[in-house]
């Protein structure tokens, strides 16, 4: 690439090719603030007093006055939120993976009747948007009288995540090669020995995939406890920053941290583990 | 002992696929299936009355004052999915290009791009909705401080301006998504045929419309039929943004909301109406679903298998 890159600019002449790269870095810098500027501005707030924020929105706070985040941690519900949160998704992401992987591990490891049918199953609702099939499922959970539970929530989910988690782990699992299941087979393992001991070990990179695909959608949403839930104690950080917000709607200092203080696990985790994250979420869009 | 081992190999498939199979079964098929039916039927609160035949289709279509708010959340959603179209799509394609030549810092430039897009959409509601505040916004206060002054309004208080307001913080939060991939697609491109194009033309204009462009199409089938599923299900940025009423006026109303108000009732429409809301959900998924299947074959058909 690089080297063919450079012939080109040979021939184009250096100063052309300044040129043209030099207005696409000027795009990409100029769009880079704007992605950033909006966080940095939500975080320099979190640390401001309200009549700061109103006065010197951009200025840079004092970063040792966190009487915002005390107010939080003090009056509101936002801990039990948080905790919520981790529960729904964790509990969720737990089930996703296990029958995910139950289910492309038979799908892909054997050969049986309909397996393809069933494959096909799973994908149809990769594509069905599952918001508009709300009232149903409305109705699904009072007759299960889980409404005002978050088991309904962690049922959703899991169902939402098994077909791109089905998807993406069976078109793994078919890629690995039979060699070392074929020879335990013959020194007699168990089929869930083999299972268990020998392929799962292999398709943790799939699985990694399959679940950041699914956590972050997890972890954001909000549609279904809006619909699901009601009491406050069981509201996951989402649904619970909408109470908050109406709350606490003329002290922007403690709306500032409110969003910030939500927002930093996901935006920590994603600076950490940026390349899983891109390939985890754009990988039910790239072949 | 060869037709026991089979048996048991049977029982064991079955248990690793029917729990699988369950949730899915319960949680998606059966929904979606019932929501057809449910449109059917006269409802009073949670409680399913007659069959009365097309009528809710009927009334949410026909019959005022549902047939003109059917019409402004449609044209609404309309707005809002050619809007996307350029601001995150065709800045998608633009900032991939830029970000495909990996000129120094492009590691950088990618992982800014998409960080908002692991945010919470109500995390990127209410900041915006704070940076829009008449007063005290950023938004104003920059307007302000450059000299711009008279430029300054209340953005989300006007029907003029609320929708393009939430359109421009949807873009912010979800352009990272349509950028990558087609960056994945640009990097998939053969370095033969880039090779090949540098012999025959210097002109950057015609290797993007000739070559990148043709040749990112499998992303561009994906990434437009995405948009067009998540603008025609759009709810969270609007409902904090305008509010379940799409206020002001209805100017931010689409058919999420207007979905999700007629089912479920609000303040000020009193009534919840299951029927009502099931024939919208139906019209809606059969208007996605078709338009998605015909935008998806005729993009597959201009796509060139590498």
């Amino acid at each position: 690439m690089t080297v063919a890159t450079n012939t080109y600019y040979d021939r184009k002449g250096i100063l052309g090719t300044l040129g043209r790269d030099g207005l696409l870095q000027i795009i990409l810098i100029a769009n880079t603030i704007l992605m950033l500027a909006p966080i940095v501005i939500m975080v320099f707030s979190a640390f401001k007093t309200t009549p700061q924020i109103f006065q010197s929105p951009f200025g840079i706070p004092d970063f040792t006055q966190v009487q915002n985040f005390i107010k939080i941690w003090s009056e509101t519900n936002f801990l039990r939120y948080l905790l919520n949160s981790f529960v729904v998704t964790g509990a969720s992401m737990v089930l996703i993976l296990t029958l995910g992987t139950m289910a492309a591990y038979a799908i892909g490891r054997y050969a049986f009747t309909g397996a393809n049918f069933i494959l096909m199953f799973f994908l149809a609702g990769l594509t069905l948007p599952l918001k508009l099939a709300i009232i149903p499922l409305f109705m699904l959970m009072r007759d299960l009288s889980i409404l005002n539970n978050q088991l309904s929530l962690i049922f959703v989910y899991t169902a939402m995540g098994l077909p791109s988690t089905v998807f993406i782990m069976t078109g793994f699992i078919r890629t690995l090669p039979s060699e070392l299941e074929d020879a335990a087979r013959m020194d007699g393992a168990s089929e869930a020995r083999i299972m268990w001991s020998i392929m799962l070990p292999l398709v943790r990179p799939a699985m990694v995939i399959a679940g950041i695909q699914n956590v972050v959608p997890i972890w954001n949403d909000f549609f279904f406890p809006l619909v699901f839930i009601q009491n406050d104690s069981l509201k996951t950080l989402p649904q619970g920053l909408t109470t908050f917000m109406g709350e606490y709607t003329t002290d922007w200092g403690v709306l500032f941290s409110g969003l910030t203080l939500s927002a930093a696990p996901i935006i920590i985790i994603y600076i950490v583990l940026s390349r899983q994250f891109i390939a985890g979420m754009t990988s039910g869009a790239i072949k | 002992m060869p037709q026991f081992r089979m048996t048991g190999r049977g029982l064991w498939i079955t248990a690793l696929i029917v729990p699988p199979l369950c949730f899915v079964a319960l949680f998606i098929v059966y929904p979606i299936i019932s929501a057809f039916a449910y449109a059917f039927f006269d409802w009073q609160g949670l409680k399913r009355l007659d069959f009365v035949g097309l009528e809710n289709f009927h009334t949410v279509l026909f019959v005022e004052p549902y047939r003109s708010w059917t019409l402004n959340a449609f044209k609404n959603n309309i707005i809002v999915f050619f809007a996307l179209m350029v601001l995150q799509n065709g800045l998608g394609f633009i900032l991939a290009y830029a970000l495909w030549r990996e000129l120094p810092g492009a590691r950088f430039h990618r992982i800014a791009v998409f960080l908002p897009v692991v945010l919470s959409t109500i995390i990127v509601a209410y900041l915006f909705k704070l940076f829009y505040h008449p007063l005290f916004g950023v938004v104003n206060i920059s307007l302000k401080s450059i000299g711009l002054g008279e430029w300054a309004q209340p953005w989300l208080g006007q029907s003029g301006t609320a929708l393009w307001s939430i359109i421009a913080a949807q873009a912010w939060h979800m352009v990272g998504f349509p950028t990558l991939v087609f960056l994945a697609g640009m990097q998939r491109i053969p370095s033969e045929i880039l090779d090949a194009v540098r012999m025959e033309t210097e002109s950057e204009w015609v290797k993007i419309t000739k070559i990148v462009w043709p040749l990112v199409a499998p992303s561009a089938t994906i990434v437009f039929t995405l948009l067009f599923v998540g603008a025609f299900n759009w709810f969270e940025l609007p409902y904090i943004m305008g509010g379940l009423d799409g206020s002001p006026f209805g100017s931010t109303d689409v058919l999420g909301l207007y979905f999700y108000r007629t089912a479920f009732g609000n303040v000020s429409a009193g009534q919840q109406d299951f029927g009502l809301g099931s024939a919208l959900a139906v019209l809606i998924f059969i208007f996605i679903a078709a338009i998605a299947a015909v935008i998806t074959t005729r993009l597959r058909a201009r796509e060139i298998q590498l």
